[in-house]
């Protein structure tokens, strides 16, 4: 190889996404790994029951649009956020999965964080899991999303990117910063005994450093979590991933 | 440490300013400066630094070890980093309630420690001597 081909490919290899899984323990990333251990399972077996369970006046489910989710959700969860062609404004799946329901099932809202809401997500999130996060980096909004990561928040004064970018595998107390990328969302926390939203995870970001979070349906909060799946480029998805 | 120029001369108006303040209240009292700094709560020190406190494994290595800074720093010195830190640093001012963003409503208009608090930690830090 020559010497300018090697450096390229050794400073693209620097630059690699790492997954949080990585960071995790073998006893973390054991759970994670055998699906009978993994207590997201339980949230995904219920997301598969929500899949074709009706709701709504006309007694609509997903299937019902939908068919078969391994066929039909494979590879969804990998390019989300998008920009929504109808509202050209990011929206994340969670986002587009209570569009979904309420504007197509004309049902009610699933609470944020239910067991339902979140099984759903997981359930369709694992139709993607192992193909490689791909979002289009080319919009307004991941740039803004990027400066919002780069801004310093809240009470301590931090951003993002100071812990994320710049500290990744120190130590902020007892746990390890991890790289900060999305691709395991909803998770297993076993700091939360529960699965648990990528916006839970940044709500919990956001007050650690003492500032007020973005309220999860706030344009922000999208811009940040687009970034974060641009970041995030070409890492696995791994849900239901299991976390410190 | 070298510190450019700029930095030295607001250094030194800090300092002063800060001592000003000092003149104002109680004497610093060191064990509730432990207790404060070893307040992971209250003030987030051990998040960052590590020092002579119990459970290692729960404290930071983003920024040096506290333990003998009290050899290395003087109390207008240490009152300085705790109230004014350089822009740059990760470390927040624990005095300020102006210039930071999007602060939570419970901690809105407050800042980190109460001058009394910083005294207190201040008085402690002093007494972190090299052995
Ligand atoms: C003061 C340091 C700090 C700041 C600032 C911070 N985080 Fe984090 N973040 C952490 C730590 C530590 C963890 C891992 C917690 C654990 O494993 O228990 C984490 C976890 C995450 C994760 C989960 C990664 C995974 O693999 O599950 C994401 C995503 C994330 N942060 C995004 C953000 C975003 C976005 C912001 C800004 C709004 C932010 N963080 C601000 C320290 C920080
Ligand atoms: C968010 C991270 C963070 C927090 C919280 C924090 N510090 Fe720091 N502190 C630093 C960093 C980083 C440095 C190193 C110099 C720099 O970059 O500012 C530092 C430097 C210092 C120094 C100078 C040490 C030396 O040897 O030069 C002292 C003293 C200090 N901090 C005390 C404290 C105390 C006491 C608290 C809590 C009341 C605290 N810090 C909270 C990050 C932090």
């Amino acid at each position: 190889m020559k010497p300018v081909l090697l450096l390229l490919a050794l400073l693209t290899a620097a630059a690699a996404p790492r997954s949080g899984y990585d960071d995790a323990s073998p006893e973390t990333r054991a759970m994670q790994d055998d699906d009978d251990a993994n207590p997201g399972f339980l949230w995904v077996r219920e997301g598969e029951a929500q899949w074709s369970k009706p709701a709504g006046p006309d007694g609509k489910s997903c299937a019902s649009c939908h068919h078969d989710a391994t066929i039909s959700m494979r590879g969804v969860a990998a390019r989300y956020p998008l920009i929504d062609t109808v509202s050209e404004q990011p929206m994340t799946l969670d986002q587009r999965i209570a569009q979904c329901r309420e504007e197509r099932q004309r049902a009610d809202p699933l609470p944020p964080e239910s067991e339902a809401a979140l099984g759903l997500s997981a359930y369709v999130g694992l139709q993607s899991r192992g193909m490689p996060l791909h979002v289009r980096a080319d919009s307004p909004f991941v740039a803004a999303g990027r400066r919002l990561f780069e801004t310093r928040l809240g009470q301590l004064n931090l951003s993002c990117a100071q812990c994320h970018d710049e500290r990744a595998g120190m130590k902020l107390g007892g746990a390890t910063i991890p790289q900060g990328h999305p691709n395991g969302y909803p998770e297993y926390r076993l700091e939360w005994q529960a699965m648990g939203s990528l916006y839970r995870r940044l709500r919990d970001c956001m007050t650690g450093v003492r500032a007020e979070p973005f309220a999860p349906e706030s344009l922000q909060a999208a811009e940040l979590a687009l970034y974060l799946a641009v970041r995030a480029e070409g890492l696995k998805v791994e849900t239901p991933a299991v976390r410190p | 440490m070298p510190m450019p120029g700029s930095i030295v001369s607001r250094t030194k108006r800090s300092v002063s300013l800060a001592m000003a303040a000092l003149l104002t209240m109680a004497a610093g009292d060191a064990s509730q400066g432990r207790a404060i700094v070893m307040n992971r709560q209250l003030s987030a020190c051990l998040l960052c630094h590590a020092g002579p406190f119990p459970d290692p494994n729960l404290q930071g290595n983003l920024a040096p070890s506290l333990a003998g800074v009290g050899s290395r720093m003087t109390s207008e010195e240490l009152r300085l980093r705790l109230t004014t830190p350089p822009p740059d640093s990760i470390m927040p001012s624990y005095s300020t309630t102006t210039g930071r963003r999007q602060i939570g409503l419970r901690w809105e208009g407050k800042p980190i420690l109460t001058p009394q608090q910083i005294e207190d930690v201040v008085a402690f830090l002093t007494t972190l001597k090299t052995p």
